[in-house]
């Protein structure tokens, strides 16, 4: 702390009290190392207990404490006060219900997630004394950078078209349905194109691409969705020529 | 949210958009440059664009091929981008709009096959 101070305004919500959110400032020390997470930290320790938010690791590990700020989709342990000359907004993130202060309601993105099994459904099925299921470093090369998705939500609050229409998949769901797709153990792309192909699904998205650019952890889910949309126009024209899938079954 | 897991139409919508946006990059900018300031200007034969000539080249096959290609894919692009424009800025346009956006692009594909069939071989 070098004894200087800045305001940090923050916009509360508390139901119990407030018909709309309003703005509240603080006057905060910082230093060099201060981010904005520290900072909601002091405040709550220090100025003011009722302040609401979310957070956990300080590491930009655990995707808890997205939030906008400065009018931007980030983690608040990953942005400083230093990059903000005498004041900084944070704001709940956008495109979420505000439950309170900076805790947004993610119930909508959880079941999103949900429904895109991002989870290993095995091309074929493995007795235990078969051992494991074998992937080459290229096999893993394809799907390791959507992998690194913490589900923090930045890419939602950063996509006009989730703002616009809230049924859209988005891009974080996709980003980790396309990851599974790509794992060479994975058999499952056949019930999850379901949802490429659906209403809510890859051509919602107008390819701005704002949702990569925020994301912390360089995933790339404009890549994963664009690639989608080629996927779902091969299927929606020749899904007639392929035989009718087996009941049930893995590719 | 259960009927938005029907099947969405938009592949060929967005298929014509594509292709359409692919040509208008590659040769958009070169046509306008040479139809609007090449000729005009005199940098290029006044020739290059007398009646005679472009009824000539029309008269080909393969020519009538790519006016064909590049008039229709060029209103399919654009009608597209029309559409998911106005429901960027806020206008929520429904099946009507959608109708009269991609139907004038319907429309001036079936003017561009209708006046090129006129031309004759």
């Amino acid at each position: 702390m070098t004894g200087q101070t800045k305001t940090v305004a923050v916009l509360r919500y508390r139901p119990e009290q407030d018909e709309a959110p309003v703005w509240q400032e603080y006057q905060v020390p910082y230093g060099d190392d201060t981010s904005v997470l520290a900072a909601l930290n002091y405040i709550k320790d220090e100025l003011d207990g009722t302040l609401s938010f979310r957070w956990s690791c300080r590491q930009a590990i655990c995707g808890s404490c997205g939030m906008m700020i400065g009018g931007k989709p980030q983690l608040a342990c990953k942005a400083f006060l230093r990059d903000y000359p005498e004041r900084v907004t944070v704001e709940a993130l956008a495109h979420f219900p505000i439950e309170r202060d900076l805790v947004v309601v993610m119930d909508g993105f959880i079941d999103k997630l949900q429904k895109v099994k991002p989870y290993l459904i095995p091309r074929e099925m493995r007795a235990l004394e078969d051992g494991e299921y074998l992937q080459t470093p290229e096999e893993m090369d394809l799907y390791a950078q959507f992998a690194g998705c913490i589900n923090c939500g930045l890419c939602y609050a950063a996509c006009p078209q989730v703002g616009l229409n809230p049924d859209f998949l988005g891009p974080g769901a996709i980003a980790l349905l396309h990851r599974y797709n790509l794992d060479s153990r994975d058999g499952g792309q056949a019930e999850r194109m379901e949802m490429i192909n659906a209403e809510l699904g890859v051509f919602n998205c107008t390819a701005v691409g704002y949702c990569s650019e925020v994301c912390p952890k360089m995933v790339d889910p404009a890549n994963a969705v664009n690639v989608n949309k080629m996927n779902s126009a091969r299927d929606y024209f020749f899904r007639f020529l392929r035989p009718a899938p087996k009941q049930g079954g893995c590719r | 949210m259960s009927d938005q897991l029907k099947r969405s139409n938009e592949p060929v919508f967005w298929l014509l958009f594509g292709a359409g946006g692919m040509l208008a990059a590659l040769i958009g900018a070169a046509l306008v440059f040479v139809l609007v300031f090449a000729v005009p200007l005199g940098l290029m034969p006044e020739a290059a664009l007398s009646y005679g000539a472009a009824r000539a080249f029309a008269q080909h096959w393969l020519a009538k091929a790519f006016l064909f290609v590049v008039v229709s894919l060029f209103f399919w692009h654009a009608v597209h981008r029309i559409f998911h424009s106005l429901h960027d800025i806020g206008v929520h346009a429904g099946r009507g709009a959608r109708v009269l956006v991609y139907g004038s692009a319907l429309a001036g594909t079936v003017a561009a096959a209708f006046a090129l069939a006129l031309i004759g071989g």
